[in-house]
């Protein structure tokens, strides 16, 4: 089990490594230039050899990537060229947010998808046939179009719910109990288009993996020697059912960051989704780069930790993996 | 083909979809045919849905701050979006196929080395690459295809591989090896054509997506430009006026998610269709 996890977060981290070096060779052979953008049209030709001498842009390529991995290991991720900050506060308040946000939504989704896809496989065909076109509907629904009626609705029509930010204005002033409520209130129409969303992917998934169950042999032994209908699914469909999900969980993680990405953005969430497009859009070659990686690594820590959970779940991999 | 005629998924599917792209070939006759025209911006902006202008033209879908008609920018940004989202499939599973078929095929480092970077590109956020790339070089329709098409080929490459793989290990390959037919011939005659069942339900899924992503790219502005219409950069522009004109960001959203959703059923129908034994299972 630790010999297939350590070998998992090695795979990991040549992920990362491969994400690292692929960011910065695009970017440093990209055409337009990062000193004219944040020098702006009236710089000088003088300005712009002394601000590329002062950023390092005038070394060779190799030697700027050795130096860039060296830093980026060591932790210093250099200043954003739009802000002035340094890229590391910069993410560092961003990933509690999207932990925040991803978080609980993956949470969620798999609970309301799982609970919807069991009903699916065990329910009458009609029921069945009208939750697959909703899910079906949601899972096709674009998060940021999603985001966007739910604020018509919900902001512009009810006035019920903020549309943007995480906080209020005031939210710095506020503790306690009226914290703890600005903060859920600013929460829910993100949380709730991106957990929309996932439900609808989830759902259709366990649906499938509950049918492929279903049709076993063993099910039928199951019902043969007279046990009740809710001890077969609960204690051998569901058991067996997990298996797939699980391994989906591992797989979803990336489709559930790049839904994040979109959902930040809509909504104005200070997470490493929304700084991303906010240095795409500007050209903010370190943010970008931090991004990046931040967001690669988010995903290979997410899927290291669903692949020990579908060993905890199906014993039989366990032990495989234990022998191998 | 029988089959797939009997399945209500299909037949939905194939029927949105044979809708839209007849409405996007036909554009100029079911609209008012100029996607631009601004007749009078103070008189026609912000019409709602079916509403009447000063001159008797009827705007089905309303029409947007500039008194574009949203219906007809929506039909013509029909031809950006399926265009784009078809032709970026098409390149993904060229790329996908070229791979999985050598990866599958040849033995040794080259094998292990596609595997790796295939596997290096599915642990990733898809949109994070698509950003990434898009960052790099100057917005357009040709770079989100290309875009599109280098992140989304990795899953092909992954299905056609095993397909070649279990396939090369079957009888009829080593007997058109002892009939001396060259290996490049044996992959393209006989390995490629065996593989294609998983690719083409692969493709149907796919394009839901490249046209989901193109719309998400076009709406941040890093995709099609305007004034050219794509859903996502409609659905952008109708942002700043949710609030006097809903309709201007509904409609392409609307018409994004019947799309996919037909997309997506189509592809479940095909999968069903061309694996009977799964069908007979469930």
């Amino acid at each position: 089990m630790l010999a297939a996890l350590a070998r998992r977060a090695a795979t990991g981290l040549a992920v990362v490594a491969g994400v690292v070096t692929l960011t910065f060779f695009l970017l440093r052979l990209a055409p337009g230039d990062p000193v004219e953008l944040l020098l702006g049209p009236t710089a000088t030709p003088a300005q712009i050899t002394a601000q590329r001498h002062a950023l390092g842009f005038d070394r060779p390529l190799a030697a700027q990537y050795a130096a860039w991995l060296g830093r980026f290991v060591r932790g210093e991720w250099g200043t954003s060229i739009a802000t002035g900050r340094p890229v590391r506060a910069l993410l560092g308040e961003a990933v509690p947010a999207t932990l925040e946000l991803v978080g609980l939504s993956l949470l969620l989704s798999y609970l309301l998808g799982v609970a919807v896809g069991t009903i699916q496989a065990t329910a009458r065909p009609r029921i069945d046939t009208a939750l697959s076109v909703a899910t079906v509907t949601l899972f096709a629904v674009p998060g940021y179009w999603l985001g966007l009626m739910l604020v018509m609705v919900f902001t512009y029509w009810g006035r019920a719910l903020p549309a943007f930010g995480r906080a209020g204005l005031d939210g710095d002033l506020l503790v306690g109990g009226p914290w703890l409520a600005d903060r859920l209130r600013h929460l829910v129409l993100p949380l709730a288009t991106l957990t929309l969303i996932g439900i609808g992917g989830i759902a259709r998934f366990v649906r499938g993996a509950m049918r492929d169950v279903v049709g076993q042999p063993f099910v039928r032994s199951a019902h043969a020697k007279g046990l009740a209908p809710f001890a077969v699914a609960s204690r051998h469909v569901a058991r067996n059912a997990l298996i797939p999900v699980a391994i989906l969980l591992g797989l979803s993680f990336p489709a559930l960051f790049s839904g994040g990405v979109f959902v930040e953005f809509v909504f104005a969430w200070p997470g490493v989704g929304r700084r991303l497009v906010e240095a795409v859009l500007a050209r903010d070659y370190p943010v970008v780069m931090a991004a990046t990686s931040v967001s690669a690594m988010l995903v290979v820590a997410g899927n290291v930790l669903a692949d020990g959970l579908v060993g905890w779940i199906d014993p039989r991999i366990r032990h495989r993996s234990e022998e191998a | 083909m029988k089959r797939l005629l009997r399945d209500r998924r299909a037949v939905f599917g194939a029927g949105v979809l044979i809708v839209v792209v007849a409405a996007a070939i036909a554009a100029p006759l079911v609209t008012h045919g100029d996607r631009g025209a601004q007749p009078d911006i103070v008189s026609t902006r912000f019409l709602p849905p079916l509403a009447t202008d000063a001159r008797g033209a009827i705007h089905p879908l309303g029409t947007d701050r500039f008194g574009r008609d949203v219906w007809t920018r929506l039909v013509y940004g029909a031809r950006i979006s399926l265009g784009v989202g078809v032709l970026a499939v098409l390149f993904a599973i060229a790329i996908g196929l070229s791979v999985g078929a050598v990866a599958g095929y040849w033995r040794g480092p080259l094998r292990a080395l596609l595997l790796a970077v295939t596997d290096v590109g599915l642990a990733l956020p898809r949109v994070v690459l698509v950003l990434l790339l898009a960052a790099v070089w100057r917005p357009s329709a040709a770079l989100v295809i290309v875009v599109l098409g280098v992140t989304g080929w990795m899953s092909v490459a992954r299905l056609v591989q095993g397909e070649v793989r279990s396939l090369a290990a079957r009888p009829f390959v080593e007997s058109a090896r002892a009939l001396g037919i060259s290996r490049l011939r044996i992959l393209w005659r006989h390995l490629l054509p065996n593989a294609l069942t998983p690719v083409i339900v692969a493709a149907a899924l796919g394009i839901g997506n490249a046209i989901m992503l193109e719309a998400g790219l076009s709406f941040l502005g890093l995709g099609v430009q305007p004034p050219t219409p794509s859903w996502g950069g409609l659905i952008a522009s109708g942002r700043d006026t949710l609030v006097n004109a809903p309709w201007v960001a509904a409609a392409p959203g609307i018409a994004l998610v019947l799309v996919v959703v037909a997309c997506t059923l189509l592809g479940d129908a095909l999968q069903d269709a061309l694996n009977p034994m799964q069908g007979l299972r469930r």
